[in-house]
């Protein structure tokens, strides 16, 4: 097992080649052996692979069907992950339920396989509450929209695991263009010196909406944690077997009190920033070209078919699970509910606070002046 | 009772804290073996370990954000900001995230932290250690405001700001840390969002809160001397502001002043003297008058004595409102 900062010198090397990344499933699909990686993998047997298959399947179609939904006025905004797909399960399928994960707003792969219903997922996006679910129901806290601040709950958090002497490992997810917050800089400090169990994984998709990631950084992001005493990986984003296997190496340091890893997961935002961008205007059409070519799904349907795997029965019950999730999506979100005028109120305070009472009294009055009152 | 400092009470109250809930842990600069810059946390590495009382890197945000994740995890944080002036690198934290989250997660997410703020100038500090900025977190809906102006009601109120649900900003006077006064563990406290009416008066109601509580007590005393009954109120809570006593207390009297070290231009004073007005403006003799701060940034160790409001400033304010010669009298202000 990896667990040392020693011991992870022969991985953490590819951080010198800025070219070079972790891999089990190159865009041809046919598996190359890693001796670091490959028994973090060994359980991954074609059912489990199948399983993946299906997670990647869903989130696309439900990306895709929100985006239909904004583009019909039925969502006032959203962000598209499409790329993103074997980052977020890789990395997500990889945790167990008493972890506790901390994102920023694009992932909604994430918390599919958190378990967060797909119904949850849509109030944000319409604009009917500022958050969709109970973060203790699935262990992942409400997205912070403001990037780089959930780095410094999830060392928080994980301190508060130290101190509980508990093996659950928190993970804060986050973009390139987060990794320019101070917050994240001072998460990987506190991290360090508190040598708590949390894993930054970050999801370098080259965009910050119109900023390439040359801007932020100049070396490879994972070149930075080493330089705060984290050890840190870079893998091939869409490669869904190589970040399962970094992920889980991760998580065996945090609980074994191996202290903090970072994952630079490098991928590819195949879409708009939002569904308000315009990235017409700053992608160039051939690398995206490029990334395209290095499509997560594609590639593991090419590596289900190589093993004999990629039957009509797997692609027809995939296609319906991914069907059956979209057409919940869209009944979930045109059945919410308008939320009702004085919840406006609701949850600013734990207990009582007699200036927002006085406003909400008066608010009252005021709205019983019209028909319907206060609706 | 026992005599202790206005520092030591906030010692003994975090002291009692950690020994009732083994949730309450205390993150901040220099916390540990020095015991606080000020030494209000001091002993209490020593007696409860490094994983209750813990030395933070010097980074606010962490700290605050750190304690963030915490709450997530159900402990009760206590933050302490070693200076007014270094709080604002923990800002976006303090008003985005812990302000917020109970409410954007629709109350599953309870924040009960406590960040503890040494304020106020009159220590003769270079900059930014001299600063009120109680205002910034007053505007922020979402959290609790409030500031201690004496040993019993530190002891009391940094215990109710800890066991609160919800995030508690806390100021504390430092010129009045070493002030003493009789501390009853066993009394009960009132309602932390509560004022407290300090003297009784018939003829104004000044209103102030932590380190010029005393000034004005000091004041009332003097316009004693001079016919003049002030009502002093320490409005103790800046969020929610307890406007009913003060109402009260403005009703009998019929006039304001209300003073803090803070700048005037939308401080605290300004809410309490708009919303005073707003709810007995037919009971006022005259305009609520504010004796503040000035609208400079903190000044020089040597000209602090001018930029804040001592008992003098506050008499001449309290002449304003009696219809009495003050010093804008020369100017021709009537009022």
């Amino acid at each position: 097992m990896l667990r040392s900062l020693e011991q992870l010198d022969d991985l953490t090397s590819t951080v010198t080649a800025p070219d070079a990344l972790l891999q089990l499933l190159p865009p041809d699909g046919n598996r190359v052996a890693h001796p670091d990686l490959d028994p973090w993998v060994a359980d991954i047997d074609g059912a489990a692979l199948a399983a993946l298959y299906d997670d990647l399947s869903v989130i696309r179609r439900l990306d895709v069907e929100a985006t239909a939904l904004q583009r019909q006025g039925e969502l006032g905004l959203w962000p598209p992950l499409l790329g993103q797909e074997a980052a977020q399960v890789g990395s997500a399928r990889a945790l167990r339920r008493d972890d506790f994960v901390f994102t920023s707003y694009r992932e909604n792969g994430v918390a599919y396989c958190r378990g967060v219903a797909i119904a949850e997922l849509m109030p944000v996006w319409r604009g009917t509450a500022l958050s969709g679910w109970n973060p203790y129901d699935v262990g992942m806290a409400t997205p912070a929209v403001i990037i780089g601040a959930q780095t410094l709950h999830a060392t928080g958090y994980a301190l508060g695991c130290a101190i509980d002497g508990a093996d659950s490992v928190a993970v804060a997810y986050f973009g390139d263009g987060a990794t320019s917050q101070g917050d994240v800089a001072e998460a990987m400090v506190y991290a360090a010196s508190f040598h708590v169990p949390v894993i930054f994984f970050c999801q370098n998709n080259h965009w910050a909406i119109s900023e390439p990631v040359g801007l932020q950084a100049t070396r490879p992001i994972a070149d930075r944690a080493p330089a705060y005493g984290i050890p840190s990986l870079r893998v091939d984003g869409n490669d869904v077997l190589a970040v399962m296997a970094v992920m889980r190496i991760a998580l065996d340091r945090a609980r074994t009190g191996g202290g903090p890893t970072f994952i630079e997961a490098v991928t590819y935002r195949m879409g708009p920033h939002t569904t308000s961008d315009d990235p017409g205007r700053y992608v160039d059409p051939v690398e995206r070209a490029e990334w395209a070519a290095k499509d997560p799904i594609d590639r593991l349907e090419r590596h289900l078919d190589s093993l004999g795997l990629l039957t009509d029965e797997l692609r027809e019950s995939v296609k319906r699970s991914a069907d059956g999730a979209a057409a919940e999506l869209r009944r979930a979100c045109l059945a919410l509910p308008e939320p009702e005028a004085l919840t406006v109120f609701d949850n600013v305070y734990a207990e009582p606070h007699s200036g927002l009472e006085r406003q909400k009294r008066e608010y009252s009055a005021y709205l019983s002046m019209f028909e319907g009152g206060a609706s | 009772m026992t005599e202790l400092t206005l520092a030591k009470a906030i010692n003994l109250g975090l002291r009692r804290a950690l020994e009732s809930d083994d949730r309450v842990v205390l993150l901040g600069e220099d916390i540990g073996k020095l015991g606080g810059v000020f030494r209000v946390t001091d002993g209490l590495q020593a007696d409860f370990g490094v994983r209750r009382v813990i030395d933070a890197p010097l980074a606010e945000s962490a700290i605050i954000g750190t304690a963030v994740g915490l709450a997530f995890r159900g402990f009760r944080p206590v933050c302490e900001i070693q200076f007014d002036g270094f709080i604002y690198p923990g800002f976006d934290q303090i008003v985005a995230q812990v302000a917020k989250l109970h409410y954007r997660t629709a109350g599953n997410v309870r924040v009960p932290i406590t960040i503890r703020v040494p304020f106020g100038g009159g220590i003769g500090a270079v900059e930014h250690h001299s600063e009120s900025p109680e205002a910034y977190f007053t505007h922020t809906s979402g959290l609790r405001v409030v500031s201690c102006s004496n040993p019993q009601d530190a002891y009391g109120m940094v215990r109710q700001a800890i066991a609160s649900d919800d995030p508690v900003l806390f100021f504390e006077p430092k010129r009045r840390y070493w002030a003493t006064g009789e501390v009853d563990e066993d009394a009960v406290a009132p309602p932390l969002g509560s004022a407290h009416i300090v003297r009784e008066g018939a003829d104004v109601t000044l209103v102030a809160y932590g380190p010029l509580v005393t000034t004005a007590h000091d004041a009332a005393l003097a316009a004693h001397d001079d016919g003049v009954s002030i009502e002093v109120i320490d409005l103790r809570s800046l969020s929610p502001v307890d406007f009913d006593t003060v109402e009260a207390s403005v009703r009998k009297t019929g006039r304001l002043v209300v003073a803090h070290e803070a700048q005037h231009f939308g401080g605290v004073g300004a809410e309490v003297a708009a919303s005073i007005t707003e709810r007995c403006f037919f009971h006022l003799e005259a305009p609520p008058v504010r004796v503040t701060g000035f609208d400079t940034p903190y000044p020089a160790a040597k000209l602090e004595r001018h930029f804040l409001p001592d008992l003098d400033r506050i008499l001449d304010a309290v002449d304003r409102v009696m219809g009495r010669t003050n010093s804008l009298s020369s100017l021709g202000v009537t009022a």
